[in-house]
């Protein structure tokens, strides 16, 4: 299978990334490590300058960030709510017509793409046109070498007009004809797949429900047990476990390893971990870093259940170790993750957090009590509302992972037990970002919002999401749920007497601001921003377009598709335009942020770069509010 | 504190006593779904298993005169957080082991259970055998796989409260509890804690003490 080697060869040329630019990481991350330590500065302001006439913005520094921005829950080093980007600050925080004269002598000036990977600014544009519709997982266009091609490349004006043309292509209209088909589809999705019945007289039948399946996950063992299966059961399925298995150890015995293939209109991959193999089927267009990220989040999950000595452990003592086991009951945080990412989570598309937006002042307030009331048994503590990040409480050394903290939310917001349960919790866990050899210890209580509720009163088990706080308390102490707990009836009392749980009930009921309270009269429908040395992201409501699991899947999907298209390996674009049938979309990237516009069918280019521009001030203004910078360190 | 006399708060002979009380039994028997009958008066049909452990509370009145406080453990029941058990029932004045009158081999997890109370636990550690899901057999008694007859000598046998419960109709449900919270030693509980309100009288402490020889792998164990 040619096409198989081809994504064989991925690791092997990640690994064979330049020196220089693995000297950078390392650089980043220690400069991470250190700016943990203060609160970052308040953003300096920020001239209109085109990037590439900036010094400091070299090529390779540009590269790194691409990378270093690619969605890797496991691999990333540790990154914290507070992290101050360890990139230039970017000098190129507007696009659009305006800021091209003076800085980009050739071309399109009506054209907002551009691209880095060329030294010499006139050939950006072409480079960004090439690559943009260059197949992106190509080797032949990997790497360094094609720039140096394209850098000797003089564009002739058919060149140009067709560059132009296939600028504005649309990644997502090969999907289009099948939309209606998805549509329908995902609505059954997460649809259970009933039990077969004991004379097997429906077993067809159940077969092709399974089918029709969108979207699949397997984890199995490494001898070919099966360890997880979001669809269908052990029985159903087992003919397919098998061929997985057969795949994957036919290549694994050639000394090889199985990384992707497709069938039809769907999409294989599959990742390797020790003793386990995972395995995500999509027919949602998904790229093959967003399923192995996905894969990652499971095998995180995993992880966290067992930690990785004592799996490798059960492994090493006994090969056919059945997992299912151990892991039993952990499959409703499997499926949590599983149909998050078939819903199409923003969060893990940008492997980033998002905050309950707080006035400055309150936030402070927030943070204060939290050090206030902090026992010396406290490793982090957060105050989550419906899946927003309130505040966080962490030592100075130690910050949160992304990675982790998405599994505490899954857990919290997408299983049911823990909030069902009515109490407190005290929940073993082990957090693989932080440690993947040792457990921690996590108190927590919800509280429901809609009612005034009195400190220690708990929540009745049927409200909604939207409406939760949760008090998480970490402690690597397994004896100290009391101490946790006292804290936390500490906490609550404070934060009730000094007005602050009334301003986070208040913003949590306010829910999301629409787009257009946020920039008025804008083209713009919706949006996702990420800040990349936060580690966090903003976005506005979902409604009044995207109502519903199908519009949304939608939004999500164009957002996966604008997502792979400026981090892909070989597309250095910096800003991507697509225009699909029902929306026309932008995506754009700095070494300070990810930002992803949508508009509707009709809206013109200039109006949705203008609303792009204003989003951007808008976070300038509101950065503070919208996101975490710091946290309450101790 | 396990029990203490909550001073001031009732007039003349009230008493008042807190005891902390533990449940066990193998996965999905209903554990949970007891004490959500019992604290909050719900059932869900569909509960996902318990991971880890949940820390509820329940007042109870027995008289007029005597109000119970259970701080109750609702415990996971998957093989993994096994280990972490003693943590649990290491103090506490009484326990509920609860078994699935519709699988047999619940009953043999339940015996497990009692047999490492006795021998593990507070030596006057009171324990009570939940037979759940009664509400099935009376549907459909082919159901039933643990006779009551049986499940009552075994309980007599070791000294143990026996009642057949469901969590779903709410049967024997508060029986239980209250007949429990009849044989705890309320007045010795709250004198106890009028002697010494700072006292820690036993009941589940999650404090500072280690255990000995405690198991280093599962949950249980910190490696960090
Ligand atoms: N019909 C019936 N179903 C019950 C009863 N009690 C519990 N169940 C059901 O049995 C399942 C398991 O109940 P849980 O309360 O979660 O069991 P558990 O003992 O807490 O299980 P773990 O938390 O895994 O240890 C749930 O689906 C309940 O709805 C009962 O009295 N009657
Ligand atoms: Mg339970």
């Amino acid at each position: 299978m040619p096409s198989d080697e081809e994504r064989g060869a991925a690791p092997a040329r990640e690994a064979k990334t330049p020196p220089q630019n693995e000297a950078s990481t390392r650089e980043g991350n220690t400069a991470m490590e250190q700016s943990r330590e203060l609160t970052p500065p308040p953003l300096p302001p920020r001239p209109l300058h085109n990037l590439m006439n900036d010094p400091s913005a070299s090529p390779a520094s540009l590269r790194l960030s691409t990378r270093s921005s690619r969605p890797r829950l496991l691999s990333q080093a540790t990154t914290a709510l507070s992290l101050a980007d360890a990139h230039p600050p970017s000098r190129s925080e507007s696009i659009g017509a305006s800021d091209t004269p003076s800085s980009r002598p050739v071309s399109r000036k009506q054209s907002p793409s551009r691209t880095v990977g060329s030294n010499d600014p006139g050939d950006q544009d072409d480079s960004a046109s090439l690559k943009s519709y260059a197949p992106t997982r190509d080797p032949r266009f990997d790497g360094e070498s094609i720039i140096g091609d394209i850098s000797k490349y003089v564009p002739s004006p058919a060149w140009k007009a067709l560059s132009s043309q296939v600028e504005r292509d649309d990644p997502l209209e090969q999907l289009d004809p099948k939309t209606d088909y998805y549509s329908l589809q995902i609505e059954h999705e997460f649809d259970e797949i009933p039990p077969i019945d004991a004379d097997g007289s429906n077993e067809e039948a159940l077969l092709e429900l399974w089918k029709t399946k969108l979207k699949h996950f397997f984890i199995l063992s490494a001898s070919g047990k099966p360890i997880y299966s979001r669809h269908g059961d052990d029985q159903l399925i087992s003919n397919y476990i098998g061929i997985a298995q057969t795949l994957i150890s036919f290549y694994q015995g050639a000394g090889d390893q199985l990384k992707g293939f497709t069938a039809g209109d769907t999409r294989f991959v599959m990742l390797s971990k020790g003793p386990l193999n995972l395995v995500a089927v999509s027919r949602l267009g998904e790229s093959d870093v967003q399923l192995r990220t996905q894969l990652e989040s499971l095998y995180m999950q995993i992880l966290s259940t067992l930690t990785l000595p004592s799996m490798e452990k059960m492994f090493s003592n006994r090969p056919s170790t059945d997992l299912r086991r151990p892991l039993a009951g952990t499959d409703v945080l499997l499926d949590g993750l599983a149909d998050g990412f078939t819903r199409g989570s923003p969060s893990t598309l940008l492997s980033a957090l998002e905050c309950l937006r707080l006035r400055k002042t309150h936030r402070q307030a927030i943070n204060d009590t939290l050090l206030k009331v902090r026992l010396p048994g406290l490793l982090y503590g957060l105050i989550v509302a419906a899946g927003r990040l309130v505040s966080v409480v962490r030592p100075k050394k130690h910050s949160l992972h992304p990675g982790d903290l998405h599994l505490i939310f899954n857990m919290l917001f997408e299983a049911g037990s823990v909030k069902a349960g009515g109490g407190e919790n005290w929940i073993p866990l082990c957090l693989p970002g932080f440690n993947n050899t040792g457990y921690l210890y996590m108190y927590v209580s919800f509280f429901s919002t809609l009612e005034n509720s009195v400190p220690g009163s708990e929540r009745p088990s049927s409200s909604g999401k939207d409406d939760e706080l949760a008090i998480v308390l970490i402690s690597a102490n397994r004896e100290g749920f009391f101490e946790l707990q006292k804290m936390r009836n500490d906490l609550v009392a404070q934060l009730e007497k000094n007005g602050s749980m009334a301003v986070i009930k208040a913003a949590i009921r306010k829910g999301h601001a629409s787009c257009s309270d946020i920039v008025p009269n804008t083209a713009l429908r919706h949006f996702l921003y990420k800040s990349r040395g936060n580690v966090q992201f903003t976005m506005p409501s979902f409604e009044p377009y995207y109502h519903g699991l199908v519009a949304r899947r939608r939004l999500m999907t164009l957002y996966a598709t604008l997502h792979d298209s400026i981090h892909s390996r070989t597309a250095h674009l910096k800003v991507q335009h697509c225009v699909a049938h029902d929306a026309v979309a932008l995506a754009w990237e700095t070494p300070l942020f990810e930002l992803y516009c949508v508009a509707g069918p009709q809206a013109s280019r200039e109006a949705l770069t203008e609303g792009a521009n204003r989003v951007v001030r808008w976070i300038r203004r509101e950065e503070e509010r919208v996101f975490i910078i710091g946290g309450a360190v101790f | 504190m396990a029990a203490r006399m909550q001073q001031g708060s009732r007039p003349g002979g009230a008493r008042f006593a807190q005891f902390k009380l533990v449940l066990l039994g193998e996965s999905a028997v209903g554990k949970s779904s007891l004490v959500l009958r019992f604290v909050k008066d719900q059932f869900d049909d569909y509960r996902e298993s318990t991971i880890g452990a949940a820390f509820l509370t329940q007042t109870i009145a027995l008289d007029d005169q005597t109000t119970v406080k259970f701080e109750i453990w609702d415990t996971a029941g998957q093989e993994r957080y096994k280990s972490l058990a003693p943590m649990y029932y290491r103090n506490a004045n009484c326990a509920v082991v609860v078994y699935d009158i519709t699988q047999a081999a619940s009953l043999d997890k339940a015996k497990a259970w009692v047999k490492e109370l006795q021998r593990q636990a507070n030596e006057n550690i009171i324990i009570a055998l939940a037979g759940n899901k009664a509400d099935l057999v009376a549907e459909q008694p082919d159901k039933r796989a643990v006779t009551t007859a049986d499940a009552e000598a075994y309980a007599r046998e070791a000294n143990l409260l026996f009642f057949e419960t469901s969590a779903k109709t709410a049967e024997n449900v508060k029986e239980l509890f209250t007949a429990m919270a009849k044989k705890l030693p309320i007045e010795q509980a709250s004198q106890r804690g009028m002697r010494s309100a700072a006292g820690r009288p036993g009941g589940v402490d999650l404090g500072l003490r280690q255990e000995p020889g405690q198991q280093t792998s599962g949950p249980g164990g910190c490696q960090c």
